[in-house]
């Protein structure tokens, strides 16, 4: 305590151990390391670069060069667009469905929750494909489609076969799917909620349905976000399934080509790699948005990557420093 | 007679001169079990009225059916002249719309035991979003007034932060604030001070005192003895559900004519000791 020496030394810091000290032999890692590495190399050449015979070509195994000369064709571009039109308006009806669902689940009303019980159980119940193929056959049941009264006047009448195209059964088929699912999400981060939120936002004179929109649901967001990304990433691969209505999407953009060149596997790999780049994109997305919505429920906000990435720099040239202190 | 949406104005101008709360008869049961037996309690315009009582004596229930956060099971409850909760023809009891009870509401603010904040708005915002999205008051006017308030209960310099960033004291004063944006005519208060550390019972209850000595109506359940020794004007002691003695402050706390207010009060001045 009083000793001159013990007040230089830094408070935090080691204060017994001041060398490095030897740690225990690991051999294991070395054989692992070993080992790994001769896997990875012999995964990289045989799928990388190990040429075969081919009819007359010498090519990669997973036929590279024909990855290559498809992976920026047009009509590829054509079906990766569509891809991502169906996921984006099938979560579109999925989220503002599931919103829709939920509420209606946890309303007070019987038969809205009751609605809302059966919808679930239905649309979860039976596989996407077997809707898809419900809705691209719906003319078999509904040769018109009749908007009015039900029993009473009708207001538009509508011929099926023209107006449920494959991409709108497909649209329906995806989204209203999702929708059972996107319920029960958004149902449990409203269920997340701490009631006393709706009990002072009606004691300020909100009425429930304000509370709802302004209070509880943002912050349900947080508990929404993550699965709701998760969500969207399984329906960009489960909108191929709409390649067995007709609707050139992505992978069925492949299969027409594969058809006729029957270079299957490499454009197989093509449609992945499309696929793992959306992926990618829609994985940094949600980073960002579940950020925006976990406002206020940490005291400060860890910086994104790319701010840190920043800051790393600054500290090379202190002089550039110009990113606020928590932008 | 109905209006859908009210004008950017004070709440109602309708004078009435009794009471400011008036409840009689009034009975809640969860299932079979009744927790508020009978209950009548009164409150006049610009006084504080302090309910006291052992844990589970339903105080607390009591306080949510003056506004109609609990459906009450019989009786009646009058804020302000009006019945809480239905509108009364011909003797019969019509249910409110929600419209209609939120309106009612707007006009009682209530501090909660665990402040209640909405954790994804600022402090600024916590203030403004009632008057801003019920009262369509303009943001530069509820803004002025927000500051205002945050001054009256010496928070000003937390204008940006977000709840998670308060103590527990700073967050019931901005919990008041919330609640005073409204421009209330009655405040409900349930134990505001008994999740907060004792170093910060103080700051909160000095903010009370002031609101009562700005002429503000107050129904306060608590256990701060001191405070309704030296705010309250009347104590009403429940248990079981009931009313056990309700009256001037000082003689209900200093001179109990029941046994078992007595006993209650004894219990609770040697705790306060204790703990002083
Ligand atoms: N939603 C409910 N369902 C069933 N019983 C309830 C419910 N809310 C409260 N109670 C019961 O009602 C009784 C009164 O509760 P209340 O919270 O009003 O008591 P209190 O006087 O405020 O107590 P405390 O001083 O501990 O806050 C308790 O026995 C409680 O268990
Ligand atoms: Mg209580």
């Amino acid at each position: 305590m009083t000793d001159p020496q013990e007040k230089t030394r830094p408070v935090a810091g080691p204060t017994f151990i001041d060398e490095k000290p030897v740690p225990v032999p690991r051999p294991g890692r070395w054989v692992a390391v070993v080992v790994l590495t001769l896997i990875a190399a012999w995964g990289v050449y045989t799928l990388g670069f190990e040429k075969i015979q081919r009819g007359h070509l010498m090519q990669t195994r997973l036929g590279w060069e024909v990855v290559g000369q498809y992976f920026l064709s047009p009509n590829i571009f054509n079906g990766l667009l569509m891809t991502l039109e169906l996921t984006v308006a099938a979560m579109a009806i999925g989220i503002i469905g599931g919103v829709v669902l939920a509420v209606m689940r946890l309303s007070s009303n019987a038969m809205l929750s009751g609605a809302s019980a059966l919808y679930i159980w239905f649309f979860r119940g039976t596989p996407v494909l077997v809707q898809l193929l419900f809705w691209f056959n719906l003319s078999y049941m509904f040769p018109r489609i009749d908007i009015g009264i039900p029993f009473g006047p009708v207001f538009v009448s509508l011929d099926a076969n023209t107006f449920i195209t494959p991409f709108l059964a497909a649209l329906l088929g995806l989204g209203l799917h999702e929708a059972a699912y996107m319920c029960e999400i958004v149902r449990a981060g409203i269920l997340s909620v701490d009631e006393g939120q709706e009990e002072a936002a009606q004691s300020l004179g909100m009425t429930r349905r304000r509370a709802m929109f302004r209070i509880i649901l943002p912050q349900a967001m947080k508990v929404i976000i993550p699965p709701t990304g998760s969500q969207t990433i399984g329906m960009l691969k489960m909108s191929s399934l709409a390649s067995v209505i007709t609707v050139v999407e992505l992978l069925h953009s492949v299969q027409l080509i594969y058809a006729s060149t029957y270079d299957t596997v490499p454009l197989l790999i093509v449609a992945s790699l499309w696929y793992l780049v959306v992926t990618s994109i829609l994985t940094v997305g949600q980073y960002y948005v579940e950020r925006r919505y976990s406002r206020g429920s940490v005291r400060n906000q860890p910086l994104t990557p790319l701010q840190r990435l920043r800051r790393m720099l600054d500290d090379f040239h202190p002089g550039m420093r110009q990113l606020p202190p928590n932008a | 007679m109905m209006f859908r949406r009210r004008a950017a104005t004070a709440p109602s101008t309708e004078r009435h001169d009794g009471p400011m709360v008036k409840a009689a008869g009034v009975y809640k049961r969860y299932g079979p079990l009744e927790i508020i037996r009978g209950v009548d309690f009164e409150v006049q315009r610009g006084e504080v009225s302090v309910i006291i009582g052992p844990s589970g004596s339903g105080k607390t229930t009591f306080l949510r059916c003056i506004n109609h956060l609990e459906k009450i099971d019989a009786g009646r409850i009058h804020v302000d002249g009006k019945t809480v909760g239905y509108r009364e023809v011909d003797g019969r009891l019509h249910e409110l719309r929600d419209a209609e009870v939120c309106r009612n509401r707007e006009q009682i603010g209530m501090v909660f035991q665990n402040f209640n904040l909405f954790p994804h708005k600022n402090v600024l915002e916590n203030i403004i979003e009632a008057p801003r999205g019920v009262r369509k008051i303009p943001a530069a006017q509820a803004k002025a007034r927000a500051y205002e308030l945050l001054e009256r209960v010496g928070l000003s310099d937390k204008v940006r932060a977000y709840p998670a960033q308060l103590s527990g004291g700073q967050k019931q004063r901005i919990a008041i604030a919330r609640a005073l944006a409204m421009d209330p005519k009655l405040m409900l208060f349930d134990e505001p001070t008994s999740a907060l550390d004792p170093e910060l019972v103080g700051e909160v209850l000095s903010v009370m005192k002031q609101l009562a000595r700005d002429g503000m109506t107050m129904v306060v359940v608590t256990h701060e003895m001191g405070f309704a020794q030296d705010v309250a004007d009347t104590v009403t002691f429940m248990s079981d559900g009931k009313v056990v003695e309700q009256g001037p402050a000082p003689e209900v706390l200093s001179n109990p004519e029941e046994e078992r207010t007595r006993a209650f009060l004894a219990r609770a001045m040697s705790e306060r000791r204790a703990s002083a």
